[in-house]
């Protein structure tokens, strides 16, 4: 009893938490307007959803002119303008998901109603796992991101690849969510506490601990799974292929960059003292998964496992300023941030195209993409541009990403991140080796089938074409338009 | 100079008109095809008369100094602005750029190749022609290197969509090696950033190129220059390209469009011989001493490996881009010796060989639709079946192999000599070696050039082609091969035209890199 009456309920900034909060109230009235109306609101659920991401941005707008950073929880959950420039993207990426969705859910013989509840769910999780700053918040926001996402890799439930894409990625994500929480346990049993800002002096100050240096590599390890990193990416490519398209986009872009937000607050904010475990894990990491994905990236005949295994490079390049962390601790945490906001665009703006093609191909060999160009030219320039972006040629917005990387890399200086900087060029050129395949399949070669009807585009899916191409151009022409955002998250988050 | 009202616009006009072009003609239908012509052609000419009214109003006194110079904030984060501006060496570079692509423009008029498509056609030679003025006027490293990569999409689609038979693999060649060289120039750049320090030992921290070849790499030490140079080297010498990376160009160019091959010829591998005056030797002047004898060394190797190349060659396209090769050996020689007489060279050769392999291209291209080959063994008496096409060949060959009073003599004879008396710091038998192997080069350049004339110019046509008349050069054929002709003869006989307005510029590299020399 004695302790029930002296727990005292922490302070809460409603403020701080509003956006979290809108996001629970959306969810929780599609689930309720599903309940009441049934069928006759399945019209309406899209709308909804996508209204709830939109007003999810009104008070991180607020909150982003406010500008005063907010700490609740003793340090577990911070809301300064890193998290929200990251929640922002989530909720953006999400906003162009649910566009994409509407029509694929609705013709096919899928749930609707708990379909958008449950991507709501996940976007509150990675909205969440922005502002933690604590092991326990850290992991309750994966799981409550995660957990949704497994149900929707299989949301095409008669289909056996797509049971086969969530039983895959439940297994492995859950074995990942093991070896993160033992690593935690230790992390935690040396140094007394769950927040960051505590771990991260305990850390630096024992230095010679192997329990330290096993705690830190099997959390990392964890988040190296959820950002399917080599070698622990083998789910990606069937999860990606069986899940449906709409749910492979969001897989692709908005989960791996939790996983990647939650690296960046490890590495930067719990573990500034550890470079030298970390950096050679991510040097390592990092080369390996450019190049083993670059080079299985080369082998696919399926544009959605290549689009997977591409993504699996480019979480490689993301991942490569972890290992200049300590020696060029801002730009390396900028080239992450801008890569991560241009990734989103380009790579889902690449989705979009393959669910328009796929709507009148029913297929998704990189074969049937013959002769897009003569009878689709405004797609083959949407995925030409999107490619390019994705290979880093300018003036698509890609090569201000890769040129983060090449700058934080050199700003670091030293043999070894000069060596990673040749790593990443040479998988440049690899990378562009098979995105020219579906150039080419675009515009040098013949019409498979002969069938040069039009595909016709839908309202929502041109949405989502017009604004990732925007996006993509701009931060290709006008980079300072993301670099400023990766700048102001710097200086929130190392306190610059 | 204070740059005021409608000049702070010139330069950028002359760079983005085409792209406003190529975005009007995409919204115009595709049936609308004389219109989208019309719009294509208008736009680049609108561009040239730009770049005319900067020519007028250049100030030939001060050819050294960047003219026209616009400076305003664009990715404020990395410290990188909107610099362009213009001076003796860009000038001549960029009305070549400018000159180029009307012509192109109309000799494709009624000859889209296969597969059509005059739309896409034009909407991708407009963008090329953007990036290629950009890359000329741009005075900001990153702006540079995005107006270098603009060059490199247009030109793929050009060659693997309108090409020859082999055309996937030719384009995906030309773009992987100069997608690899460009990785590493980025880095080059970056380390530039980082590294270069003004004359007071503070870090500049700047992509602007006017800063840096001011500091003309003080504070940088010999062996990091040295491998900053060498990554400058892979990006601008797989452009030109230099022997051992030169293997994608004979494919591109056999593969290539008409045009295509042309701009190629005529303008992109300028970018690459521009890249190391504007950019690799100011910037880092003890890394391009040490470089010097080994570009040297690959550039003579280029202009005798080009030249037996050609000899080996059954295609006429083929032969002439290994003479581009050799020919590029000759620019890229004249580079090497760091003198003022032999850069001056060497940009007096690119405009050369701009205008001659381009009007070769251009022969050869006609002669293709005529006969449906280039196999030379099946050609011949093209003096008898089409006179007027077969002089020009004649005429275009005798500039390519370097007759004295033709645009070709300048750019070679001089590049050969400067080799005779390199500057400071460099080893002068080497260099004297390299002479001599070029000069031999010369004669072997003789041998091909009218060894391919005798085969398909001289004697009977060829009985295949005995029922077929051949059409002798067409009316578009003439106002886009003209200028060409006449600028060959023009600057022949009158090299000044080039040397005058570069040779300050040229002085101004060689002082800084002969004061470094000195110092060492």
């Amino acid at each position: 009893m004695d302790v029930l009456l002296a727990f005292t309920r922490p302070a809460l900034d409603w403020h701080a938490l509003a956006p979290e909060l809108t996001l629970l109230a959306f969810g929780t009235l599609i689930t309720v307007v599903d309940i009441i109306w049934d069928d006759r609101s399945k019209q309406a659920m899209p709308t909804l959803a996508g209204m709830g991401l939109l007003a999810t941005l009104v008070p991180i707008l607020t909150l982003a002119v406010d500008g005063t950073e907010r700490s609740m929880f003793a340090g577990a959950y911070v809301v300064d303008d890193f998290s929200l420039v990251l929640k922002a993207l989530f909720l953006i990426s999400g906003y162009i998901v649910i566009l994409m969705s509407v029509d694929y859910i609705r013709e096919g013989d899928y749930y609707e109603n708990e379909y958008y509840t449950l991507m709501l769910t996940s976007l509150l999780g990675m909205v969440m796992i922005s502002s933690s700053r604590d092991l326990v918040s850290v992991f309750v926001a994966l799981e409550l991101l995660s957990i949704p996402a497994y149900m929707l890799a299989a949301w095409r439930k008669g289909g056996p690849r797509s049971n086969e894409a969530g039983l895959k990625y439940y297994l492995m994500g859950v074995f990942a969510s093991a070896v993160m929480l033992y690593g935690m346990s230790l992390v935690y049993g040396l140094a007394g506490s769950t927040t960051f800002n505590a771990i991260a002096q305990s850390m630096a100050t024992d230095t010679t601990n192997p329990i330290a240096i096993l705690g830190i590599l099997f959390i990392l390890i964890g988040f190296a799974f959820k950002v399917s990193a080599v070698p622990f990416h083998t789910w990606a490519p069937d999860t990606y292929e069986g899940a449906p398209t709409p749910v492979t986009a969001f897989l692709a872009v908005a989960s791996k960059a939790a996983g990647m937000v939650a690296l960046i607050q490890l590495v930067f904010v719990a573990f500034p003292g550890r470079d030298d475990v970390v950096q050679p894990f991510f040097w390592v990491i990092s080369a390996l998964t450019m190049t083993i994905g670059n080079l299985i990236a080369l082998r696919q005949n399926n544009i959605v496992r290549l689009l997977a295994y591409s993504g699996v490079a480019q979480g490689g390049f993301m991942l490569v300023p972890f290992a200049v962390a300590a020696e060029a601790p801002a730009r390396a945490f900028e080239a992450v941030v801008i890569y991560l906001a241009i990734y989103a665009f380009m790579n889902l703006g690449a989705f979009a195209v393959v669910l328009a093609v796929a709507r009148k191909t029913r297929s998704g060999e990189i074969d049937s993409y013959g002769g897009l160009f003569q009878y689709a030219p405004g797609l083959a320039v949407a995925m030409t541009i999107f490619l390019a972006a994705l290979a880093g040629i300018p003036p698509a917005g890609g090569w201000f990403a890769k040129f983060g990387l090449f700058r934080a890399l050199l700003d670091a200086g030293g043999s070894w991140a000069a060596a990673l900087g040749v790593v990443v060029a040479v998988n440049t050129v690899i990378a562009f080796a098979y995105y020219a395949r579906i150039l080419v399949q675009m515009w040098f070669q013949p019409i498979p089938d002969g069938d040069d009807r039009p595909i016709a585009v839908t309202g929502s899916l041109g949405a989502a074409l017009t604004v990732t191409i925007a996006a993509t151009m701009a931060f290709g022409v006008l980079p300072g338009l993301v670099g400023h955002f990766g700048e102001v998250s710097v200086l929130s988050a190392l306190g610059g | 100079m204070e740059v005021t009202g409608f000049d702070t616009w010139v330069l950028s006009l002359a760079v983005f008109l085409p792209l406003v072009g190529a975005l009007v003609i995409m919204l115009i239908p595709k049936a609308y095809e004389s219109e989208l012509k019309l719009v294509a052609l208008g736009s680049s000419l609108l561009a040239l008369v730009v770049g005319a009214y900067i020519a007028i109003q250049f100030d030939y006194g001060a050819a050294g100094d960047l003219q026209f110079v616009v400076d305003k904030g664009w990715i404020d984060v990395i410290n990188s602005r909107y610099i362009v501006g213009l001076d003796g060496l860009s000038l001549p570079l960029l009305l070549l750029s400018l000159v180029v692509v009307p012509l192109c423009l109309i000799y494709s008029w009624n000859h889209i190749p296969e597969p059509g498509n005059p739309k896409a056609f034009f909407v991708l030679i407009l963008i090329l022609s953007t990036g290629m003025n950009g890359s000329f006027v741009a005075q900001d490293m990153i702006l540079f290197f995005v107006f270098f990569e603009v060059v490199l999409l247009p030109m793929y689609f050009l060659i693997g969509v309108w090409g020859g038979e082999d055309r996937r693999y030719a384009s995906l060649k030309f773009f992987l090696y100069t997608l690899f060289g460009s990785a590493l120039m980025i880095i080059s750049f970056l380390a530039l950033f980082f590294l270069s320090k003004d004359a007071s030992g503070e870090l500049l921290n700047t992509f602007d190129m006017r800063i840096l070849t001011d500091a003309a790499g003080v504070g940088i030490i010999k062996s990091t220059q040295v491998w900053i140079f060498a990554g400058l080297f892979m990006g601008f010498g797989i452009k030109v390209p230099m022997f051992p990376f030169h293997t994608w160009l004979p494919d591109a160019h056999t593969q290539a469009p008409t045009v295509g091959s042309v701009i190629l010829a005529a303008v992109l591998l300028k970018l690459g011989t521009y890249g190391f005056v504007r950019i690799a030797i100011p910037f880092l002047p003890e890394g391009a001493i040490a470089w010097a004898p080994w570009i040297g060394l690959l550039a003579v190797i280029g202009i005798i490996y080009g030249a037996l190349g050609c000899l080996a060659q059954k295609d006429m396209k083929r032969l002439i881009a290994f003479s581009s090769v050799a020919h590029m050996g000759f620019v890229m020689l004249g580079i090497a010796t760091l003198t003022d007489f032999g850069i001056n060279a060497a940009i007096f050769g690119m405009i050369a060989h701009g205008l001659i392999t381009g009007m070769l291209f251009f022969v050869a291209g006609s002669v293709k639709e005529r006969y449906h080959t280039l196999e030379i063994s099946r050609l011949g008496g093209l003096l008898k079946s089409a006179p007027r096409m077969g002089w020009i060949l004649g005429f275009a060959s005798m500039a390519s192999l370097g007759l004295p009073g033709l645009a070709g003599f300048w750019g070679e004879f001089p590049a050969i000599l400067s080799a005779y008396n390199p500057g400071a710091g460099m080893p002068e038998e080497t260099f004297r070696t390299y002479m001599v192997i070029a000069a031999i080069g010369t004669v072997l350049a003789a041998g091909y050039l009218l060894w391919l004339y005798q085969r398909t110019a001289f004697g009977e046509p060829p009985e295949e082609f005995a029922g077929h008349s051949i059409a002798d050069v067409n009316r578009d054929e003439w106002i886009a091969w003209m200028p060409f002709l006449v600028g060959i003869v023009l600057f022949g006989i009158w090299p000044n035209l080039i040397f005058n307005v570069t040779d300050d510029v040229v002085s101004g590299i060689t002082a800084s890199v002969e004061a470094i020399a000195a110092g060492n």
